[in-house]
């Protein structure tokens, strides 16, 4: 306990939020809008629980990069047919992130890729360097 | 032990367990709290605690009045005062520090607060009105409409809900769940939303009526 005499109100959300996601590893620190990425989501079935992964486009990041709200929206388009997951970065259940690959984009959000279909939407490959 | 404190609304963020399940949570700071004088039967009525927390700044102490100071005696005087009842007051000597850990998660809390200001505001805002439509020529939009009747009664009756100002107004809300108490910090999370603006004070007190709600 701090000296009485000196207290004071001092506390803010950010250094809250900080002393809990930096904790954590952040396993989704490293994707950026428009990797391709595999991500490994708990989920209970009855009383057992397993890993399902989720593959696809991130196509948004959300609620701040490095705040507790932070979420991923991954796209994935399977014969015709899209679905879009969000993601709580932050959440215990999220198990593993892998980047598969990255592309070359020039928007943070690519809202725009719900639009297209086939061909039209694939994303150009950025290789590392 | 002494049934509340006084604390600071910090602001509003959510937190997972280890299921994985998000709760949002409202963080707000209690620092520790001396016991400046205690209220009793015979001289004043009633039992009670009364309690001063947040020091005064030194810049600020030439400026508070001497009775004020005065009041707190041996006890470093403090820039809020509040009174919260206890159960064990006999027990309990002046200058005695409370501070967050007598909450623990899971308890209780009622939370008191000055609400957010809305200024001058309408019947849809500050009663819920329905309005009317907006569109297709329809004039009859966010307004209060009709008031009262004709010759008889003659007049507008007592309580009419009309526009005016709204908010800023003590407000409490009963029986919020603590999530977690930060010891160390200081901090407790609370379960939901408070009333008013991040940075006001707010009086966090053992829930009144716990009791009667697990009878049922």
């Amino acid at each position: 306990m701090k000296d009485f005499t000196t207290t004071n109100f001092s506390q803010n959300v950010f250094d809250f939020e900080q002393s809990q996601v930096l904790d954590k590893d952040n396993k989704t620190s490293k994707t950026e809008v428009g990797d391709y990425v595999r991500l490994g989501y708990r989920i209970a079935e009855g009383e057992k629980e397993r890993v399902q992964a989720f593959e696809g486009v991130v196509i948004a990041r959300g609620g701040g990069l490095r705040c507790a709200n932070a979420t991923i929206t991954i796209r994935r388009t399977n014969q015709g047919y899209a679905v879009e997951r969000i993601f709580p970065c932050f959440s215990p259940r999220v198990d593993y992130v892998k980047v598969l690959k990255k592309s070359k984009v020039r928007r943070a959000k690519l809202f725009y890729l719900r639009e297209l279909k086939g061909k039209k939407a694939r994303l150009k490959e950025r290789f590392a360097k | 032990m002494i049934k509340g404190l006084l604390g600071k609304k910090v602001g509003m963020t959510r937190i997972f367990t280890n299921e994985g399940e998000s709760i949002p949570v409202t963080l707000v700071e209690v620092p520790p709290a001396v016991l400046v004088q205690k209220k009793n039967l015979d001289k004043d009525g009633y039992e009670a605690l009364q309690v001063g927390s947040v020091a005064i700044e030194k810049k600020k102490l030439a400026k508070s009045t001497k009775p004020y100071l005065g009041h707190f005696k041996d006890q470093p005087p403090t820039k809020y005062l509040k009174e919260f009842p206890a159960d064990d007051i006999d027990a309990l000597e002046v200058g005695k520090i409370f501070d967050v850990s007598i909450f623990k998660s899971g308890d209780l809390v009622d939370v008191s607060g000055i609400s957010k200001g809305r200024g001058f505001a309408g019947v849809v805002k500050r009663y819920k009105f329905a309005g009317g439509p907006a569109s297709h020529g329809h004039r009859f939009h966010r307004t209060t409409g009709s008031i009262g009747q004709r010759k008889f009664p003659g007049r507008v009756f007592k309580n009419k809900r009309m526009p005016g100002h709204m908010g800023a107004v003590k407000v409490t809300l009963q029986n919020l769940k603590i999530a977690e108490v930060d010891l160390e910090k200081n901090l407790i999370l609370i379960h939901g939303a408070v009333p008013g603006a991040n940075g006001k004070l707010l009086t966090i007190s053992k829930a009144i009526k716990v009791k009667i709600k697990a009878k049922n």
